[in-house]
């Protein structure tokens, strides 16, 4: 590579390293400082104070467990779900893969309160006294991450060569034989993928644990939160944010070396596999994928919209019409159509960003320069961009609250910044605007680009004319992906929102921690407005997404 | 200053396996004159095709130099270079029709729409394909691909074209007919070229000379009479099975 292309890609990269360092890197440099010391000085004393506390282990110890609980259903009930939904084809495929994906992009919020309306007494199966259990928790967790393993699992499932299996079978083996000595250990590293991002969805759990959790049940997020919030603890807080960069630090050199192995393993067997319709052999798998998607998926969403119909003197839209107000006694500071305003002016902001610095970081990974030093530059700031797709989103929040306080010895102060919210949800929206670009850009033939240089077009001009309308297919699902995971993050705004401009899912959190049939009806509600805008935006960017693009997500 | 064509001397490229660095053209070295077609004809693997990327600037020279008219081209980026390659599958951009394809060169080189048109229909008769400007390339079959990537390839009028085994994706019998095709259009353009294949039928359908490559070595370089007359290298025989 020329000099002058290698200035050229600095200044790409530039400004997606100077994003992620200002309100990344800096933020969580910052809360490790933090817990690593005391007025400047090494004191390593938080950590014994923290870890000599039995809270402290019941916690992480809760996090693990809810963490590889959900993990395992989410995977045993999602392979059987990735055959039926990617492998099969049938009438209707394409509703029941929709219907599938919906539960990933609700807000953790949403899931929360549908499963308390599900599980609360009153409510359809209130007489399992589920409520406040473990088993609930990891029901949420399954529901919210069942899509990640059946489209990670799938999407590869789809692409790999059936005439192995076919050979297996022709040599004698019963189809049980040639899936477990054939097909399985070809989607292994798929597998290990959608584990390992699950895992870490699972271990980062928020929202829906703070929501189904109450005092009982809480992960080391939520912990963090408490203590922040409740307790006053920065130290404490400190410490149990550094415990969670270790533990999202492991899982993803997990995930990124099982990714590797995905990339490699595709080469090999990129083809499109003519697909068979679902047939009488296939009565197990559309047995369990039939079961999951009506009773895990379809009915906590039922249950949600029906009771958000229904009041104590029976059906009626009442609990819409109290979406005008501030809620029973006043318990909101403006209206919950006011918050939804909030909400969607924040999203657009929040998009904009994390789609320029996404696509920016995607550019950059995506290329596959012929030095060795070269490759091993992008290997890096592939690693670094996705960063923050680990960190869980409280971290992010937390970092944010006591970094952005003169940051960087300025004497300014960010926290009150009306910025600093969207900024937080294009951290966590950023790396999955580069997940959702990168398989697309990564396709591309890098003949391709060849071919144009040979016809006399400049790298600028090789851009224009052959990443460019390539991207733009993928671009629909990207900014899809930052606008639902703006409209619903909660971790990170929650430390962040001002409270007289509390966004939509706050504001939900608000209602269903008060008292009162008034709040909690408006809370169904409420969430019933969210789910169903972010749904909305999710189905607009399917339409534009590219139908042999291999998303991960 | 007589034009001297293409000089190929003492051209070293090494790929990575492994973690080792392997040569994959070990020290190779030829001449083209203008008007003339070249075929480099030897087994997969050999490295003829990876001499060809280096030559277009694809590939980095590790030794030695390739020079056009007696000019150094190192300094010179792909895209200056105003050579063409053609690939084995076409490599046709997906998002434009096949006029949009057989222009790109054309729009590079900065000639307006006015212009355009004419030269791809001329080029489009030439390669069979008249009144094919607004087909999309889904629509076409291997064959009329290449024939879309011909064109394409040679629009901008290169003073070099490179086609990498242009013809191994189609099967037999269209292989020979545009074998023919290919030769007569070459000629007829009178275009400096080198044609890689591993097809002896095909090198000698189409080239004026022949160079035989064997693991990374231009082992023997001649006109098909000559090569006839003294017999390709013993190695090289063997492995294309005459």
């Amino acid at each position: 590579m020329t000099a002058r292309r290698w200035v050229g890609w600095g200044l790409v990269a530039a400004v997606p390293l100077a994003f992620l360092g200002l309100f990344f890197v800096l933020p969580t440099g910052t809360l490790i400082a933090r817990g690593f010391s005391t007025g400047g000085s090494l004191d390593l004393s938080g950590f014994g104070e923290v870890f000599s506390r039995p809270r402290t282990w019941r916690i992480v110890g809760l996090t693990f467990l809810q963490a590889t609980l959900g993990t395992v259903f989410a995977v045993g009930l999602g392979i059987p779900g990735a055959y039926v939904l990617y492998r099969r084809r049938f009438r209707g495929q394409w509703l029941a893969r929709a219907l599938v994906t919906v539960p990933f992009v609700l807000p953790t919020v949403v899931v929360g309160v549908a499963f308390r309306s599900l599980l609360a007494e009153g409510g359809p199966l209130g007489a399992l006294h589920l409520d406040g259990t473990l088993a609930a928790i990891v029901a949420a967790l399954v529901f919210f991450n069942y899509s990640v393993v059946v489209r990670t699992v799938g999407g590869f499932w789809a692409h790999l060569d059936p005439r192995a299996e076919q050979a297996a079978r022709v040599l004698g083996a019963p189809p049980w034989r040639a899936f477990l000595s054939v097909t399985l250990p070809a989607l292994v590293p798929a597998i290990t993928a959608a584990a390992s991002i699950v895992f870490l969805f699972c271990a980062t759990a928020f929202g829906i644990v703070l929501i189904l959790g109450g005092i009982r049940f809480g992960t080391i997020e939520t912990e963090i939160w408490i203590q922040t919030t409740q307790f006053l603890n920065l130290r404490a807080a400190s410490v149990l944010s550094v415990v969670q960069l270790v533990v999202v630090g492991a899982v993803l050199g997990v995930s990124g070396a099982a990714r590797r192995r995905r990339e490699r393993a595709l080469h090999l067997t990129a083809v499109d596999a003519a697909r068979e319709r679902l047939g009488r052999a296939d009565w197990a798998p559309a047995v369990v994928t039939g079961l999951v998607g009506a009773v895990l998926i379809a009915l906590p969403m039922l249950s949600l919209v029906l009771r958000s119909l229904q009041t104590s003197h029976g059906w009626s839209l009442q609990n819409y019409a109290n979406l005008a107000t501030t809620g029973g006694r006043g318990v909101l500071t403006g209206t919950v159509w006011a918050a939804l305003g909030n909400s969607v002016r924040t999203a657009f902001v929040a998009t904009a960003i994390a789609v320029v610095v996404g696509a920016l970081v995607a550019l950059v990974v995506s290329r596959r320069p012929h030095s060795r030093s070269g490759r091993r530059a992008i290997e890096t700031l592939d690693a670094v961009f996705m960063l923050p797709l680990g960190v869980s989103a409280v971290t992010v929040g937390f970092g944010f609250l006591i970094a952005l306080h003169r940051p960087l010895g300025l004497d300014i102060d960010l926290r009150t910044w009306w910025g600093l919210v969207p900024v937080a949800q294009a951290v966590v929206a950023v790396p999955l605007v580069v997940r959702s670009l990168l398989p697309v850009l990564r396709a591309i033939d890098p003949r391709l680009r060849q071919a144009a240089a040979m016809l006399g077009a400049s790298p600028w001009r090789v851009f224009q004319a052959v990443d460019l309308p390539m991207v733009r297919r993928a671009l629909g699902l990207a900014i899809g992906f930052a606008f639902a995971v703006s409209l619903g993050e909660f971790g990170a705004t929650s430390f962040l929102v001002r409270p007289d401009r509390p966004t939509l899912p706050i504001v939900i959190y608000r209602l269903i921690g008060r008292p009162g049939a008034e709040n909690l009806g408006m809370a169904l509600a409420a969430s019933v407005v969210l789910a169903a805008l972010t749904a909305a935006v999710m189905m607009l960017a399917e339409r534009w997404r590219p139908a042999s693009a291999m998303g991960e997500l | 200053m007589t034009a001297r064509g293409l000089e190929v001397s003492d051209v070293v490229v090494e790929y990575e396996a492994a973690g080792r660095w392997l040569p994959a053209v070990a020290g190779v070295s030829f001449d083209v004159v203008p008007g003339e077609v070249l075929g480099l004809l030897g087994p997969s693997g050999c490295g003829k095709s990876t001499l060809l990327r280096a030559i277009a600037g694809l590939e980095r020279l590790v030794r030695g130099a390739v020079s056009w008219d007696g000019a150094d081209l190192a300094p010179v980026p792909v895209h200056r270079r105003g050579f063409g390659l053609m690939f084995q599958d076409g490599q046709l951009f997906p998002h434009r029709d096949v006029a949009g394809n057989v222009a790109f060169g054309l729009q590079m080189a900065g000639l307006g729409p006015a212009e355009r048109a004419p030269r791809v229909h001329e080029l489009l008769a030439m390669v069979g394909l008249e009144g094919f400007e607004r087909r999309q390339v889904e629509t076409l079959s291997g064959g009329e691909r290449q024939r879309v990537a011909l064109a394409r390839s040679l629009a901008p009028t290169p003073r070099l074209l490179l086609l990498d085994e242009p013809l191994s994706a189609l099967d037999r019998a269209l292989r020979e007919q545009l074998a023919e095709d290919l030769a007569r259009v070459l000629h007829e353009t009178r275009t400096t070229a080198v044609f890689v294949t591993h097809d002896q039928d095909e090198a000698f359908a189409v080239a004026d000379r022949i160079g035989v490559m064997f693991s990374g070595k231009l082992v023997q370089v001649g006109t098909a009479a000559e090569l006839r007359a003294e017999g390709i290298d013993r190695s090289v025989r063997a492995f294309l099975g005459n």
